[in-house]
């Protein structure tokens, strides 16, 4: 009977309570989006190896490495493999149509990302056109592209026209893998800015390098950075993972708003729905008196309220919770492959819920406090 | 002679309004005996209501001994009260306070929530108590769905259902047609005719007032006389 009571008193008003409802659902929807967008702006770090380092010039990523680092690098004592890696930052159709592409060494850099799922098939084909190029299966999926078609990006750091053929479309060994970048041959690219370019020929982006022991990227990242001392090209080597958080660190100001609004989607609820609950009790008053001069103590009160606010907010939470997951396959549906992934984690829903709670709880401490305390002879007196 | 239900002995007391301390009974003394149908009758601010709730315990007094069922109630804390008065008052209502979301039935099995007792046997005992008060045929309805005077008769009914010591009624029908307060009244009275319950009953109405034994006279928060009712 006391649960029905609850009940039956949280419907009472119907159009308000439906009204708390709504706001305490897409309350919680906007708080799981947000918090979504923020673990997708990790997402490349999440994916990102303890055990490969990457090496770039130490004065700035603009700056190209010599090719002939490699083969120093390679002698390193502790590394196990190395590959290349230029950032191409060409337009597909219009600028809008963003999405990274790597000019890689073909021959290496797949045996240095196992995350990358690609048939045997696929990878020969690949690594036998010059101008063959593998794509993650979102960004095939986003912009329909299939094996045998030709892709054409206009360059931006490298310019031209430059024409690809899709050799293959990898997948994902987990969530977490980055299945929305384009790699192709860096040889291809090369030998085009020899004859374009022939200063900027023979130039390489990054280096990756796997170490066989991961408990020692740090002596070998030191050893690298050495062995580059006091040359024209100084490197600077840093775990995969250090190198991605070093990216969203320089967007760390967006990340702390979007975090902030967040929280500041929940505190408006709250505000909203402790109205609610104030409203309720104040127009219970009476009730709450008879009930006390029946007999029933404060808790009995204190439990009639608390247990209505917490069923709105989980009524709420829960239908914001269950919104969600088709609003965010919508939402990274429509961001392209902006987010290299874009998931709903277990995390986030439990903070979704948590915030539900606490908005129920927190909203009904002072109306549930208040009426506990409710003077019986002055409560019975109150008009609703 | 066997010992009273009720004895007020010097009981005073006022309220603050603002900075003021207003007196509203001014050292009450008289006692009531177990069975006794007792209005109480005194213009608005006599202090007949406030007496009522301090018998009942929904108020304390500021000074002087206040004897409910053998229980110096006054003196009893805040829990040790509310469970006092789940034994021993049934309360009567002006505006029957039901709760509106809960039926007939329901709103009369309420108090038994407070009893350790199964759920169909509480359904069982408000069933008898509601058939009692001539509502058999009302069981599921919701408070909005019946007339002033059933109400009334439901709020008798949730006041039996524990089968008080003593059952207190503040204007029970102040809001009720002629025709509904009379029924209301002669339920009171078969009762306290029929199984012996106490009632104090504030009313306004005198002929609401002739259904009871006796009246008491309140002026001023002072006792101004008691007057026998000839049956």
């Amino acid at each position: 009977m006391l649960l029905s009571l609850i009940f039956r008193n949280a419907f009472r008003h119907k159009l308000r309570t439906l009204l708390t409802v709504v706001g305490l659902t897409v309350a919680v929807l906007a708080f799981g989006l947000l918090s979504t967008v923020v673990e997708a702006w990790y997402a490349g770090a999440e994916g990102a190896s303890n055990a490969r380092l990457v090496v770039r010039n130490a004065i700035s990523l603009v700056f190209p490495l010599p090719l002939t680092y490699r083969q120093k690098i390679r002698q390193i004592e502790g590394v196990r493999g190395i590959t290349t890696a230029n950032w191409f930052g060409g337009i597909y159709k219009e600028p809008k149509n963003f999405f990274p592409q790597f000019a890689v060494e073909a021959s290496s850099y797949l045996d240095l990302y196992p995350e990358y799922l690609l048939s045997e098939a696929e990878r020969k084909d690949f690594q036998r056109d010059r101008k063959g190029a593998i794509v993650g299966e979102k960004l095939a999926a986003t912009y329909g592209f299939k094996v045998g078609d030709t892709v054409t990006l206009k360059g931006t750091i490298y310019p031209g026209q430059w024409e690809f053929v899709i050799r293959g479309i990898y997948n994902g060994r987990d969530a977490k893998t980055d299945v929305s970048q384009m790699l192709f041959h860096w040889d291809y690219l090369n030998e085009t800015m020899k004859i374009r370019i022939p200063r900027r020929a023979n130039q390489i982006g990054v280096y990756v390098v796997e170490v066989a022991d991961p408990s020692r990227v740090a002596e070998i990242s030191r050893i690298i950075d050495n062995e580059f001392k006091n040359s024209n090209a100084e490197t600077l080597s840093e775990t995969e993972k250090a190198f991605q958080l070093g990216f969203v660190s320089m967007t760390e100001a967006i990340v702390v708003a979007i975090r902030l609004v967040s929280y500041l989607v929940i505190f408006i609820i709250l505000a909203v729905m402790a109205n609610t609950m104030a409203m309720t009790v104040r127009e219970r008053t009476a009730e709450y008196a008879t009930l006390k001069a029946l007999g029933f103590g404060p808790r009995f009160v204190l439990l009639l309220i608390y247990g209505e606010s917490l069923a709105i907010a989980a009524l709420g939470g829960a239908l914001g919770i269950a919104l969600t997951f088709p609003v965010a396959v919508a939402f990274g549906n429509a961001m392209g492959t902006l987010f290299k992934v874009f998931a709903v984690s277990g995390a986030t829903v439990a903070l979704q819920a948590a915030c539900a709670l606490a908005v129920g709880f927190i909203s009904a401490l002072v109306p549930a406090y208040r009426a506990a305390r409710v003077n019986i002879v002055a409560g019975l007196r109150s008009i609703g | 002679m066997s010992e009273p239900l009720i004895s007020l002995h010097n009981i005073v007391k006022s309220y603050r309004r603002g900075q003021q301390t207003v007196p509203v009974l001014s050292g009450v003394t008289f006692d009531i005996a177990a069975g006794e149908f007792l209005a109480l009758m005194g213009p608005s601010g006599s202090g007949k209501s406030t007496l009522l709730n301090l018998i009942a315990g929904i108020d304390r007094p500021d000074s002087g001994q206040l004897i409910v069922a053998g229980e110096d109630i006054g003196r009893l804390p805040e829990a040790a009260l509310a469970d006092w008065r789940a034994r021993h008052v049934g309360f009567i209502f002006q505006f029957y306070n039901l709760l509106p979301v809960l039926s007939a039935l329901e709103n009369v099995e309420l108090p038994l929530l407070l009893k350790d007792m199964p759920r169909r046997e509480r359904r069982e005992r408000a069933e008898l108590a509601l058939s009692m008060v001539g509502l058999s045929d009302r069981l599921d309805h919701a408070p909005s769905e019946l007339s002033g005077g059933q109400q009334q008769r439901v709020a008798i009914a949730r006041a039996l259902i524990t089968d008080p010591t003593l059952i207190v009624a503040d204007e029970p029908t102040g809001d009720l047609d002629r025709e509904s307060a009379n029924d209301v009244l002669r339920l009171m009275q078969r009762l306290n005719d029929e199984i012996g319950k106490t009632i104090i009953m504030v009313t306004h109405d005198s002929r609401a007032a002739g259904h009871a034994h006796a009246i008491m006279h309140l002026e001023k928060g002072e006792l101004s006389g008691r007057e026998e009712v000839g049956k």
